[in-house]
């Protein structure tokens, strides 16, 4: 065996987040590390990588105990890592990220332009060519996510971990990572693989090992597993399916809450129609930087509109900047909530209401009892793993952060709310739960726009779905038409039209 | 371009400007022997703000360096009088001295997770109050080695004088930027300033890379300590109260985030000349307090965190374009 776990053990307080868990990684395989939020899989990452010390248990690499007490002492082992929870730093240059720790030297100094070159050659691997002498916060979230990839590949000598590695990539750039991974797996290097995307489980990895809180429930060849078994391991039951939607035959069925007339802005999204319903679920689809985020970022004034018009029953609505968006009952739960989100040190309880709390203003605070009342109830409703309310948000494991800060959002109670990515990082049993959220919602009048790039995630929730490209609104599917064959088609015509 | 290096540019050409407005009203502001001086009078300034400027970058402070530049400067004039060791290596030992005092503060700060203000903050009052024991009373230095260390320096063309210490600082300076710039203790230092977690999960040595920036720092703090004395040619021990404010203030107008993580050794130079100039126009123009330089100094203090107010927002909003 490359690498050998036995007996790990990992108790935070009031928690026992590692069981005895016990896990091999044989040199030349994909093993994918599943669970439901909060089973312990990022803990048993950090354990093994030296950012936590573990309580007990041993790990040994091809025969040798090996204990390392940072990071650094990890990866000089040979073992790289992306961390759930780490875009690396966005003041550095993404050279400087990149090759941190191995940088080219000349005369015992850092040789700035060599390092620049070796970073442009790392990222080329990956279709990427950008400037990489400027800082990584300039640069997206999936550009970010590729350079912690490529950084964690370079450094694996012997072991590559990924965790959550593939959020927030496109088809295209999840293609391109998956066959760098192939291409280190062939190489005899072993690799721990950790996923919600279960489509992405059975496409790239040969093993499958499955914790499910803190002790690990079975090993198997992912062959011979199939999704309902998967799921069943994962959960300890089956999978309550939402009851499909009943989506209405045309588009204006719905009174309208929203008339969209004209939105659009240069270079950002061109000008676009869009009515939006009362209690109607919009989705958005599209590929990696196709607009969606851009349409949300309009109705929310995060930028401006130069053009057009947005109308409710009462007339023109003011969305000239985010503040005026929530006063007109908009709601924007953002895409990037893994660094913008959270205040790590706040409770849980404290982070659901910062929103609402910021709207009615400081001065006029919620009352604690309708603070724990509201809590609760989202703790209840996003099933989110936590021994209680008061719970340091940062001590949350990644997955039941994010349901926190969807939470947030939620508990403002918006007329017209958008999601960006809202099922991001989140498990197959929370998934389904979240989705009928918000279909509840909706049927108590919210009206939400969905933006996703899971298309499966888009079919089970919309009403209606709108597909972009190249920063333009090009087709709107509705009723019968909202199918997974039809969104990926008419994303696709780009390639036909090209 | 990165909108980081923005507050450096700011500082380059405010600075530029200043020299101009100055130069228009009095045209002897640009000759070299102004341009000698100046270097010269902010030497001591410039040698502890580099100190400085690391320590803030990565999100620290260090509020002890003024007291440390006193009690160097009365530990040298101490010994002297009453010993007979050679100035250097009285100097070798009050060096190694700042610089062990730093490092210490650096591993109660990494070891104890206190907050750098604390215990920076005491350890400028035991650095005071250790000066304050060695001599109440200004002790002046006339060692003959002194004379020469005063007498080396370069004639310049137009009769200004490249003083020994003038060199040293921008030596100092130099030896800065090649320490941010072009070693891994320099990223390591941007990297715990921009997000301490990330910086410990992508491998950076946390706990050394503090203490060997606050020993840095008292080790800069140390030899503004020797230069101090030899601008003085005395040790007083109520001498440079504040001065790591003025340093601050320097860093701060030289464009790094005060918060850490951000900002070039090159602009703390331009904000300790930038100040430097303000108060030789003050001198120069004769009528005016020289209160008036404090004032310039708050407002452009004031301008210029205000500009990197809003150049992170900015950076912020651009950080989330882009993805869709
Ligand atoms: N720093 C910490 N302090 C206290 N408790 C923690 C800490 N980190 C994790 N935990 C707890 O340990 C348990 C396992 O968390 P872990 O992050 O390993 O889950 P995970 O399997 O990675 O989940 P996800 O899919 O959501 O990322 C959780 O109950 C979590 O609350
Ligand atoms: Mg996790």
């Amino acid at each position: 065996m490359l690498l050998s776990i036995r007996s790990l053990t990992k108790t935070f307080p009031g928690t026992r987040a590692l069981d005895e868990v016990d896990l091999d990684i044989a040199a030349g395989e994909v093993h994918a590390l599943l669970g439901e939020n909060g089973a312990g899989k990022s803990t048993l990452i950090k354990c093994l990588t030296g950012a936590y010390r573990r309580d007990g248990g041993t790990i040994t690499m091809e025969g040798a105990p090996i204990d390392p007490r940072s990071t650094l002492e990890a990866r000089q082992l040979g073992i790289g890592t992306v961390y759930q929870e780490v875009n690396l730093l966005p003041n550095l240059t993404v050279a400087q990220n990149l090759m941190f720790g191995a940088e080219p030297r000349r005369m015992g100094l850092i040789d700035g332009r060599a390092m620049r070159r070796e970073a442009d050659r790392l990222l080329r691997q990956y279709g990427l060519e950008i400037d990489v002498g400027r800082d990584l916060g300039a640069y997206s979230v999936a550009i970010q996510q590729i350079v912690a990839i490529a950084r964690a590949v370079a450094q694996s000598g012997k072991v590559l971990i990924l965790d959550e590695p593939t959020a927030s990539l496109d088809r295209r750039e999840v293609e391109m990572v998956f066959d760098v991974v192939r291409g280190l797996r062939d190489r005899g290097l072993g690799i721990i693989f950790v996923s919600h995307f279960l489509d992405q489980v059975f496409e790239l990895t040969d093993r499958v090992t499955i914790l499910r809180n803190g002790r690990k429930i079975v090993t198997e060849a992912t062959a011979r597993l199939d999704r309902m078994s998967l799921i069943q391991h994962m959960l300890g039951r089956d999978l309550d399916h939402a009851a499909p939607v009943t989506r209405a035959p045309d588009a204006d069925a719905a009174p309208a809450l929203l008339r969209i007339e004209g939105l659009g802005r240069d270079g950002v999204i061109a000008p676009f129609d869009l009515t939006v319903g009362q209690g109607e679920v919009v989705g958005l689809a599209g590929l990696l930087g196709s607009g969606r985020t851009e349409t949300a970022e309009l109705l929310f004034g995060l930028r401006p509109a130069q053009t057009g018009t947005v109308r409710d029953a009462n007339g023109a609505v003011d969305l000239r900047s985010p503040r005026a968006a929530i006063a007109a009952g908009f709601g924007f739960a953002p895409e990037d909530r893994k660094t913008d989100g959270i205040v790590g040190d706040l409770s849980i309880r404290e982070n659901i209401i910062l929103a609402l709390q910021a709207r009615r203003g400081w001065s006029r605070p919620i009352p604690r009892s309708e603070q724990n009342q509201l809590a609760d109830e989202y703790i209840r409703r996003l099933d989110i793993r936590t021994s209680d309310r008061e719970k340091a948000i940062g001590e949350l494991s990644g997955g039941n952060q994010q349901k926190a800060v969807l939470a947030r959002w939620l508990a403002m109670n918006p007329r017209f709310l958008i999601l960006d990515e809202p099922t991001r990082g989140i498990d197959v049993g929370a998934h389904a739960q979240i989705l009928r959220l918000i279909r509840t919602l909706t049927a108590q009048g919210m009206s939400v726009l969905v933006i996703s790039s899971e298309i499966d995630e888009l079919v089970a929730v919309s009403d209606r779905v709108i597909v972009l490209r190249d920063r333009r609104h090009v087709a709107q599917l509705t009723g019968q038409q909202v199918t997974g064959d039809q969104i990926m088609r008419a994303i696709a015509q780009e390639g036909a039209a090209a | 371009m990165n909108t980081r290096a923005l507050p450096l540019y700011a500082t380059i050409v405010i600075f530029l400007l200043a020299w101009l407005l100055s130069w228009m009203q009095f045209p002897n502001i640009l000759s070299t022997r102004v341009i000698g001086n100046l270097l010269t009078d902010n030497a001591y300034l410039g040698i502890v703000a580099v100190g400085m400027t690391l320590v803030i970058l990565s999100g620290g402070i260090d509020l002890s360096v003024g007291a440390v530049i006193a009690f160097s400067g009365v530990l040298i004039a101490v010994l002297l009088r009453d010993t007979n060791l050679h100035p250097l290596v009285v100097f070798a030992g009050v060096l190694a001295l700042t610089t062990a005092f730093g490092a210490c503060m650096g591993l109660l700060i990494h070891r104890l997770a206190m907050p750098a203000f604390i215990v920076t903050l005491a350890g400028m009052f035991l650095a005071r109050g250790a000066a304050y024991m060695l001599s109440i009373q200004s002790v002046p230095i006339d060692h003959p080695f002194y004379k020469t260390l005063r007498d080396a320096y370069y004639l310049m063309p137009g009769k200004g004088r490249l003083t020994l210490i003038g060199v040293l600082m921008l030596a100092v300076v130099a030896l800065g930027m090649v320490l941010a710039h072009r070693t891994r203790f320099g990223t390591s230092l941007y990297a715990l300033g921009g997000g301490e977690q990330t910086a410990r999960l992508m491998g950076v040595r946390q706990g050394q890379t503090t203490v060997l920036v606050y020993a840095f720092s008292g080790l800069m703090a140390g030899l503004s300590g020797v230069v101090f004395s030899v601008y003085t040619s005395s040790g007083y021990a109520l001498a440079t109260v504040g001065t790591e404010l003025t340093a601050i203030a320097a860093v701060v107008i030289g464009g790094t985030l005060l918060s850490g993580g951000a900002g070039y050794v090159f602009g703390t130079l331009v904000g300790v000349l930038t100040m430097g100039l303000i108060q030789t126009y003050i001198v120069f123009d004769g009528t005016l307090s020289s209160w008036w330089t404090k004032i310039v100094i708050g407002l452009l203090l004031l301008a210029f965190i205000l500009l990197q107010k809003g150049l992170l927002t900015l950076s912020g909003r651009s950080l989330r374009k882009g993805a869709a």
